[in-house]
């Protein structure tokens, strides 16, 4: 069998906050045990609140931040040793997009400066030839070369998703990392960077690592969906599974919590009590157990594993009151 | 029997260094006494800016307004003085925001915030000030108030900042209530708790609610009517249920697609081609024309008159002239 | 271009600024030019000690029956190159201390910045008078005294812009792309965190002036240059007999000195879009 494209395995993502000195120092567990697989050409959503650490694994993945402890596996090579060997080969694999197009773009520098950094930096192309491919890559975004020379704040919103992707793409990635790409973009935008990230994956066979806040959306545009909550996977599996039912109490409430056109307003949808607790002190046992409306005494005790169950892994001592009576 | 907020033909301008900037051009809508009316739009709408003007906070800003009446009980609020407007504002109506840290002085505690407003406005002694501010705190949800209303702002989480402010602008019981992308910058659990607080909140009060959001579904859940603003001016404005199931300008419906996701990964979602046109370079006509796929010549020619197409649900497009 | 003119507009809107660059282009003028178009060598004796302005000494003799005006021109020259340069070489050290402790952060930060403390500690001018007194007095001298003496406000001018920027999304683009970091500070970095620099290293200049006037006035420049510090320096002794002898050059550094701040001034609304009016 082959190797997934990327395999995470057990990480583990500690910050220390506080001085040394000061006393008040503490552990942030932004991201504990955590293990998953990307296969060639997929998207793999990662969904959760802020705090529950999508954003520190796309970090993670992407080597901006190492891990504290676990390993992550490229086609089968250890990331950490690819990276100290050919750091400019992890980097022509792994992509990342970022959330805020105004801050992802050097406002001091033109496009086609921005776009070609990473084809320079990579010797994708003699720099003869760099101005055509910009505008290829461009093209390929939906943009005309009419932006070679602009400045990122001559851009919208949208228009500036595209440029970021573009810049990503200039290397060819095998995986992009899609950090909530959309969620800074106004509706009628979403919907056109939503359909140029899938239309670049047919054509192109990258696979996304698609990070959201928006159970509802990634429900419709990714092949499994892993649902995170402080630090931990609770709920991951196909997206058929997933669209199915959710099993863990804490994907159900996420997304009831999301507001949708045309459901009954009159029906009362559980909703969760008080905020995310603290990532610097995580509640005992399962993390959920102070805000899940089907706590029990075994949960504030014992963690639970994440464990099969109809057909995805779930991290819940009681997901089965959860499956719909056969 | 009129109504308790009455907008007319409201214009606000700013001075901008390559000259004046209409970010709200000619908007007229009204919310009745205890109603959820929602404002929606995307960035650059003025959606923002025509909430903000009714109290006459664009000032500041650099922004003016430079139409209009803004009727509230059947006085004009433009033809306060500001003295008169700081009455109006915070007692009879409060005001919420998308940034609570906006609302709140970081270096008062929470309690004296709010006690502050209660003695201003109501007269209160500072003992029953207290005890006032720990009944509303309790109200909106804040566990332990007797130890949270001597903290700081800085001291809550971004849920509970919310629920502060909340209780600010409700100190006095306003009769209504606008609320700026209240839930914008909260998490989708922590959102529905605020949201269902305010619907609660609202029928205790008997207040109405000026709803300002992006968010299509929370207006779904939340309003009663809905305002459909594009590039400074109202596309449509109707009862949600009418709108939502019946929308007649094409901006409507697009918006309405994109934000229905079917769980059908098949095709591709449904999108609004191009973007906002820029402040500077605003179509002649209708403003959407460049983007509307239905769009005619005559839609270039004019501003399209507002054409009622059902008991109360207006649209602003010569596409509505055809039906009946 | 386009960026410059944009610039140009912005600062032009500062009419204050716009007149002190000006009279800033005519001294500048006056330092290069000056001293070939008005040729009088300033250390001769040319006429009477102390002798009050008049048709042959436009701006009178000093106490050696120099001539002021032609002192006035050479130390221009003087006044401004040490000032100028000075100022380039405390930002040119200021950025790179900065640069490195802002972007590195931790240890690397904690040992760059304990030092800037420790210059910061000691008063610069001070300082300046203990390093001429080590080292020989001569231009260069001076001028690397006064570097050294003001580089710390920089560099935590630059540590605070670098940090402020290595954790935004475009520069973690850049490292996701396997830039290396040299390149990331110099170009990704470098031009967004230079706008406030600009302004603070402009009114270095100012700064360097009236420390290189002091130390002259002490004795402790070049002896062999003429400066306006120095011209004060042998005035002020006489000053109740012949006012004018300090009072001009006094003058002359007042002038420079308030042009450039005004300048800088002009410098920081044009780049700094917080103070930006609507």
């Amino acid at each position: 069998m082959n190797a997934p494209l990327l395999r995470a395995q057990n990480l583990v993502k500690e910050f220390h906050t506080g001085g040394r000195w000061s006393g008040s120092a503490g552990v942030v567990h932004a991201l504990s045990d955590v293990s998953f697989d990307i296969e060639p050409g997929e998207t793999l959503a990662v969904v959760g609140e802020s705090g529950c650490g999508k954003s520190t694994l796309a970090r993670c993945v992407t080597a901006l931040n190492l891990q504290t402890s676990g390993t992550l596996l490229i086609d089968g090579q250890n990331a950490q040793d690819l990276l100290r060997r050919e750091p400019l080969r992890f980097r022509r694999m792994i992509q990342i997009v970022f959330q805020d197009p105004y801050a992802s773009l050097n406002p001091r520098r033109t496009i086609q400066q921005s776009i070609g950094d990473a084809l320079r930096l990579h010797r994708m192309c003699k720099s003869k030839e760099q101005r055509d491919a910009v505008t290829a890559l461009l093209e390929r975004v939906g943009l005309s070369s009419d932006y070679l020379g602009r400045y990122p704040h001559e851009l919208s919103g949208g228009q500036r998703q595209r440029v970021a992707i573009a810049r990503a793409l200039a290397v060819q990635p095998r995986l992009m990392v899609c950090d909530e790409p959309v969620s800074a973009l106004d509706v009628s935008i979403q919907a056109q960077i939503i359909n140029l990230l899938k239309e670049i994956q047919k054509a192109l066979g990258v696979a996304y690592l698609f990070i959201s806040h928006n159970l509802a959306l990634v429900r419709h545009i990714s092949d499994r969906i892993a649902v995170m909550y402080l630090g931990q996977i609770v709920e991951i599996g196909p997206a058929d599974a997933m669209r199915r039912n959710l099993l863990h109490p804490y994907s159900r409430a996420l997304f009831a919590a999301t507001p949708e056109i045309g459901r009954d307003k009159t029906a009362a949808t559980p909703m969760l009590r008080g905020d995310v607790p603290s990532p610097i002190n995580p509640p005992s046992g399962c993390r959920f157990h102070t805000r899940c409306p089907i706590a029990r005494p075994r949960c504030a005790q014992e963690a639970p594993l994440l464990r099969e169950l109809d057909g995805r892994q779930v991290r819940c001592h009681f997901a089965e009151e959860m499956l719909p009576a056969a | 029997m009129s109504a308790l907020l009455q907008v007319e033909g409201l214009s606000v301008q700013f001075a901008t260094d390559r000259g004046p900037v209409r970010a709200v051009e000619d908007l007229s809508f009204s919310v009745a006494a205890g109603e959820t009316v929602a404002m929606v739009g995307e960035s650059g709408s003025g959606k923002s800016t025509a909430a903000l003007s009714l109290l006459r906070l664009i000032e500041p800003a650099g922004g003016q307004v430079s139409a209009g009446r803004i009727l509230f009980d059947d006085v004009d609020l433009l033809g306060l003085s500001s003295r008169q407007l700081r009455g109006v504002r915070g007692s009879r109506i409060g005001m919420i925001f998308q940034d609570p840290m906006m609302a709140l002085n970081p270096i008062f505690t929470i309690g004296w915030q709010i006690s502050e407003s209660l003695r201003e406005h109501l007269g209160l002694s500072r003992r029953a000030a207290r005890d006032r501010t720990i009944e509303l705190l309790q109200r909106v949800g804040i566990p332990a108030p007797e130890q949270r209303i001597d903290q700081y702002p800085h001291n809550l989480s971004g849920g509970m900042r919310q629920r502060v402010m909340i209780a600010m602008a409700l100190a006095c019981r306003p009769s209504l209530l606008i609320a700026d992308e209240p839930t914008t910058a909260l998490d989708v659990t922590v959102q529905a708790q605020v949201l269902a607080l305010i619907n609660t909140l609202k029928d205790e009060f008997g207040m109405a609610v000026l709803l300002i959001t992006h968010d299509l579904g929370v207006v779904w859940e939340t309003a009663q009517r809905v305002v459909v603003m594009y590039a400074g001016r109202k596309v449509e404005e109707g009862s949600v249920s009418d709108v939502f199931e019946r929308p007649e300008h094409p901006y409507t419906r697009g918006l309405l697609k994109t934000a229905r996701l079917t769980d059908d990964r098949a095709g591709p979602l449904v999108e609004i081609p191009g973007t906002v046109p820029n402040a500077f370079e605003m179509p002649h006509g209708c403003r959407f024309a460049p983007r509307c796929a239905q769009a005619f010549a005559r839609c270039e020619d004019g501003v399209p008159p507002d054409i009622k197409v059902a008991v109360g649900h207006d649209v602003a497009c010569l596409l509505a002239e055809r039906a009946p | 271009m386009k960026s410059f003119l944009h610039f140009w507009r912005r600062f032009r809107r500062n009419r204050a600024a716009l007149v002190a660059l000006f009279v800033l282009l005519a001294i500048t003028l006056i330092a290069i030019v000056g001293p070939y178009v008005y040729t009088v060598d300033p250390f001769e004796m040319m006429g009477r000690a102390s002798t009050p302005p008049s048709k042959r000494f436009w701006l009178g003799t000093d106490v050696s029956g120099r001539d002021v005006l032609a002192g006035l021109i050479h130390g221009a020259r003087v006044s401004l190159l040490i000032g100028v340069a000075a100022s380039l070489c405390a930002t040119l050290v200021g950025l790179i201390v900065g640069a490195v402790a802002g972007y590195y952060g931790r240890a690397v930060d904690n040992i760059l910045m304990r030092c800037t403390d420790f210059f910061l500690t000691i008063p610069s001018f001070v300082f300046a008078v203990v390093l001429i007194a080590i080292f020989r007095p001569s231009v260069t001298n001076v001028t690397i005294a006064i570097g050294i003496v003001s580089w710390p406000p920089v560099a935590r001018l630059v540590r605070a812009e670098f940090i402020a920027q290595r954790e935004r999304e475009y520069v973690l683009a850049a490292r996701a792309l396997g830039m290396s970091d040299i390149e990331i500070m110099i170009r990704q970095i470098l031009p967004n965190a230079l706008p406030p620099v600009i302004v603070v290293s402009s009114l270095l200049v100012a700064t360097a002036i009236l420390t290189e006037s002091g130390l002259s006035f002490l004795g402790l420049s070049d002896p062999n240059v003429i400066s306006w510090g120095y011209m004060i320096g042998v005035g002020r002794t006489v000053l109740r007999l012949a006012w004018w002898m300090p009072a001009i050059p006094g003058i002359a550094i007042l002038v420079t000195v308030l042009c450039i701040n005004l300048v800088g001034e002009g410098l920081n609304d044009a780049l700094n879009p917080r103070v930006q009016r609507r």
